[in-house]
């Protein structure tokens, strides 16, 4: 009982058969097609399908390395040495694996300094930024979480040091610390299921990052000149001209981290953890991973470990209501003069968390650590939510094709 | 501006973690190692040479856990010379049928046999410390290859301030400038036979190579990988760029 014919939309028979029963063909042509990007983007907006290479990457490397590696105290540490000298370039899908993960969090902090700078979190994109800082805080996880894998010195020793956050929480802290250790010290129950968690995760992140890119392709992507598009004249279509933008973002990408794979393999890397791991030896500083490290900066700047957990959490946790501390119309920074700098000075002020989080917590560095703190909170607190009432900004653009036009 | 930020963020990270390891304490005396730069390789004759030193004076207290004696066809032995370095060493093997333990020569398949039968009888033997392992000791210390060859030859008489510890030895590289090591290598400990100068620097020298190799033994296919890899990306980068310009053209 055929009813009428199947429309012929696609020259191919085959594509036809499939749009038909599922729209999928359609729905692909619209958004990685014909979809709409401002034309003003700059390389800035490739860091969203950088970021997309990065997670495929790390997820296939990580099935591959999970074959070979064994999570078991008495193991772990030679599966991860086997896995680099007797499995056909394991070496090579670890070395991608350990410095893919650092260049996940440079790429994912670029994206999520573009979206402060130029306001990609403003209206009508809020629930997107929601996403993406949720998509940060996951990201952190897993990657503690894989950091604690090989086994090495500073793998149990982070662990410990981070689980043992959990028991300065009153009253249930210490029941907290034991139900996710699954023992009473950082053992073979916590590097079991902390390697079942690692390998799930990265699922999760995928789900999110879908419903991120699904969000973004709502309203469509924000730009430099943070004005919405108005006219079809203000954009280009994905196809070809964005892909091929995307594309030559990801080869200057493919050679910088390439030299990092092949040439420092272990400069982001502890050396401690070459060390296996010994709970009677403490090292003497135990450092976090570097993309970490700021939290770590801001959770030591506190005498108080209870406060510094709080404060540890507040920062992360603060990140989410940006949106709405943020009240300025403006979205670009390129036209707040004032702010323009301000902002640059709060990149800055985490980077120089990120240095200290990774030095001992005395003299000069404990000092920065605590300035930093300070205006980490003071720029989103107070300054972003005041700024605009002072601030004048320079004039917009009435259209993204304006600018273009000016230029001529 | 932003862009420009972007990019010192992006060197800095990277390069961070080397300067905080140049910026301690004294400086290490660098060498000229062949497995340095792009291109680096080892050299083969050297590791071998290494490799004695390490047999004759550093496996009397040092285990080298993740090494197997096949893994010394990688710096130019035969099989059959493996199998009769292999056979030199004693393993303990078994239970056999008859439920019994048994000693056997060791074969190309086995790990480097340790000194000790544990860590505590390790211990017991080095005046309660631990010798570490030394199968990836280049890569577990800051300053990698320079480190250990400047530990090696870095034995002085300790200055007057400095009360050492008993049984310690002074040594300005370790931590905390004691460690429990006496001085390993002298001029001659080792003989070569392939009539290499056997000074106590040229041992140091030689079983640096040795011990870099066997903690990166990939290096030199990683480094010829890498090279083509990069080529790629720099070959195929120049053509998307060409073909960037041409689209963008009419829109600007």
């Amino acid at each position: 009982m055929q009813d009428k014919k199947e429309p012929k939309k696609y020259k191919n028979s085959f594509l036809n058969w499939i749009e038909y029963r599922l729209p999928i063909i359609s729905y692909l042509e619209k958004e990685y097609g014909d979809y709409p990007m401002p034309k003003n983007a700059n390389y800035f907006w490739s860091f969203g399908a950088l970021l997309t290479i990065c997670l495929v990457v790390m997820i296939i490397s990580g099935i591959f390395l999970a074959m070979y590696y064994t999570p078991h105290v008495d193991m772990a540490f030679e599966s991860t040495e086997r896995i680099m000298r007797d499995v056909s370039f394991g070496w090579l899908i670890r070395y991608i694996h350990s410095n893919g993960a650092s260049f996940f969090f440079i790429v994912v902090y670029i994206h999520m300094i573009r979206s402060l700078y130029y306001g990609s979190f403003k209206y009508p994109r809020e629930l997107n930024w929601l996403l993406g800082v949720f998509i940060y805080f996951i990201m952190m996880a897993t990657a503690f979480l894989g950091y604690t894998l090989p086994w090495g010195q500073m793998s149990y020793w982070a662990a410990t040091v981070i689980t043992n956050l959990f028991s300065a929480i009153p009253f249930v802290g210490e029941g907290i610390k034991t139900w996710l250790l699954g023992d009473y010290t950082v053992g073979n129950a916590t590097l079991n299921r902390f390697f079942a968690l690692h390998y799930v995760l990265p699922f999760v992140i995928f789900g999110v990052v879908g419903l991120h890119v699904a969000a973004v392709h709502v309203h469509g992507s924000n730009n430099p000149a943070g004005i919405e598009v108005k006219e079809p004249e203000d954009t280009v279509k994905f196809y070809p001209y964005m892909l091929v933008k995307d594309t030559l973002a990801f080869c200057v990408f493919g050679i910088i981290i390439s030299a990092v794979i092949f040439f420092g393999p272990n400069l982001m890397a502890e050396v401690d953890n070459y060390i296996p791991a010994d709970p009677m030896v403490t090292p003497a500083h135990i450092v976090p991973n570097w993309y970490l490290a700021p939290f770590y900066a801001i959770l030591r700047a506190v005498p108080d470990k209870l406060g510094g957990i709080v404060l540890m959490f507040a920062a992360i946790a603060v990140l989410f209501i940006i949106p709405w501390l943020d009240n300025s119309k403006i979205k670009s920074c390129s036209f707040r003069p004032l702010y323009k700098w301000l902002m640059i000075l709060f990149f800055v002020n985490f980077f120089i968390l990120g240095y200290v989080g990774m030095k001992p917590a005395t003299g000069i560095y404990l000092l920065l650590a605590r300035l930093g703190v300070i205006y980490y909170f003071g720029f989103l607190l107070v300054i972003t939510p005041f700024m605009h009432r002072f601030e004048k900004n320079i004039i917009l653009p009435n259209s993204i094709h304006e600018i273009y036009k000016k230029k001529k | 501006m932003l862009r420009k930020f972007a990019i010192i963020f992006l060197v800095i990270t990277i390069n961070s973690n080397l300067f905080a390891a140049e910026s301690s304490k004294e400086k290490l005396i660098k060498q000229d190692w062949s497995f340095n730069g792009i291109t680096g390789t080892y050299d083969k004759a050297a590791i071998q040479r290494g490799l004695k030193v390490y047999q004759e004076v550093c496996a009397g207290c040092h285990s080298m856990n993740l090494i197997y004696y096949r893994d010394l066809e990688d710096i130019g032995f035969s099989k059959e010379q493996i199998k009769v370095i292999a056979s030199e060493y004693t393993v303990l093997d078994g239970p056999n049928d008859e439920g019994e333990m048994f000693e056997r020569p060791a074969r190309p398949a086995d790990k480097f046999v340790d000194p000790y039968m544990n860590a505590q009888e390790a211990r017991l033997s080095n005046n309660g410390s631990y010798p570490p392992d030394l199968s990836v000791i280049n890569k577990s210390r800051k300053g990698g290859a320079d480190y250990i060859y400047n530990l090696l030859i870095g034995y002085e008489e300790p200055p007057a301030d400095i009360v050492l510890g008993e049984g310690m030895y002074y040594n300005k590289w370790m931590d905390g400038k004691q460690i429990a090591m006496p001085t390993p290598l002298y001029d001659g400990s080792v003989d070569y036979e392939d009539g290499t100068e056997n000074t106590a620097i040229q041992l140091a020298k030689d079983v640096t190579v040795f011990l870099q190799w066997a903690a990166e033994p990939e290096l030199e296919e990683r480094k010829r990988l890498g090279v083509k890899v990069i080529l790629f990306f720099i070959i195929f980068g120049i053509f998307v760029f060409l073909s960037k310009r041409r689209l963008w053209k009419q829109i600007h």
